[in-house]
């Protein structure tokens, strides 16, 4: 399992195939999440953005997030990687890959760090508008809802 | 009792700095925590709260060296 948090841009299939020759033996089955930064959002252009979190927490409710969905599913191995700061559209935000046995875990509990991240992980997002105003995103959608 | 208390985000914006400092004697909720500290400024209905970097309600009672951390929700990923 790894939680990590970049102040630079990565590249999430790099980060995969490193720790899963690394790391992850004995797997059927590998599900994978990338959030990738929008140009628009509530109807606005915005051209990016600055993520802040709180150093320590974050870590710790990632580790804690992780060890639930290993007590849910029969999770081999996790591994989430989150960029904070100076973020430009189309950049990576967000990676989460579990390793499983069968495809039913490793989708459910890839699925259940990523919701429980939006909901519990300390980061915040400020937009920077094509009108260079700065407005701090004020809440994360239901990803359980359809857009 | 010496407590920490930190601030992130729009709510460290809106208060105009990112850490405080209290000083208290006797039983201290993190409620009291924030009106020790923002007498003036009621407490955000939305704000979440830390003790330690673990989630916790307003009734929370805090301790000595505690770092106390309100937030608005979050929203990363």
């Amino acid at each position: 399992m790894a939680i990590m948090i970049r102040h630079a841009a990565f590249d999430p299939w790099q980060e995969i195939q490193q720790y899963q020759n690394l790391a992850t033996s004995g797997y059927g089955a590998t599900s994978i999440f990338i959030g990738t930064m929008r140009d628009f959002n509530d109807g606005d252009t915005v051209k990016a953005m600055t993520l802040e979190h709180y150093a320590g927490m974050t870590e710790k409710q990632l580790e804690k997030i992780v060890a639930e969905a290993k007590q849910q599913w029969a999770v081999l191995d996790a591994l989430v990687v989150h960029r904070v700061g100076h973020i430009l559209p189309n950049e990576p935000i967000v990676l989460v890959s579990v390793w499983t046995l069968h495809r039913g875990d490793a989708f459910d509990a890839c699925r259940y760090i990523m919701e429980a991240l939006k909901s519990h992980a300390p980061f915040w997002k400020k937009e920077l508008l094509i009108t260079d105003e700065e407005r701090w995103v004020t809440h994360n959608t239901d990803g359980y809802k359809s857009s | 009792m010496s407590i920490k208390i930190r601030y992130f985000a729009s709510l460290k914006d809106s208060l105009g700095r990112s850490e405080d400092d209290l000083a208290w004697t006797g039983l201290l909720s993190v409620r009291d925590v924030w009106q020790g500290v923002n007498a003036t400024k009621p407490l955000p209905n939305n704000v979440l709260v830390a003790v330690n970097m673990d989630y916790v309600t307003l009734d929370h009672l805090v301790k000595d060296e505690d770092e106390v951390a309100f937030f608005p929700p979050v929203t990363g990923g």
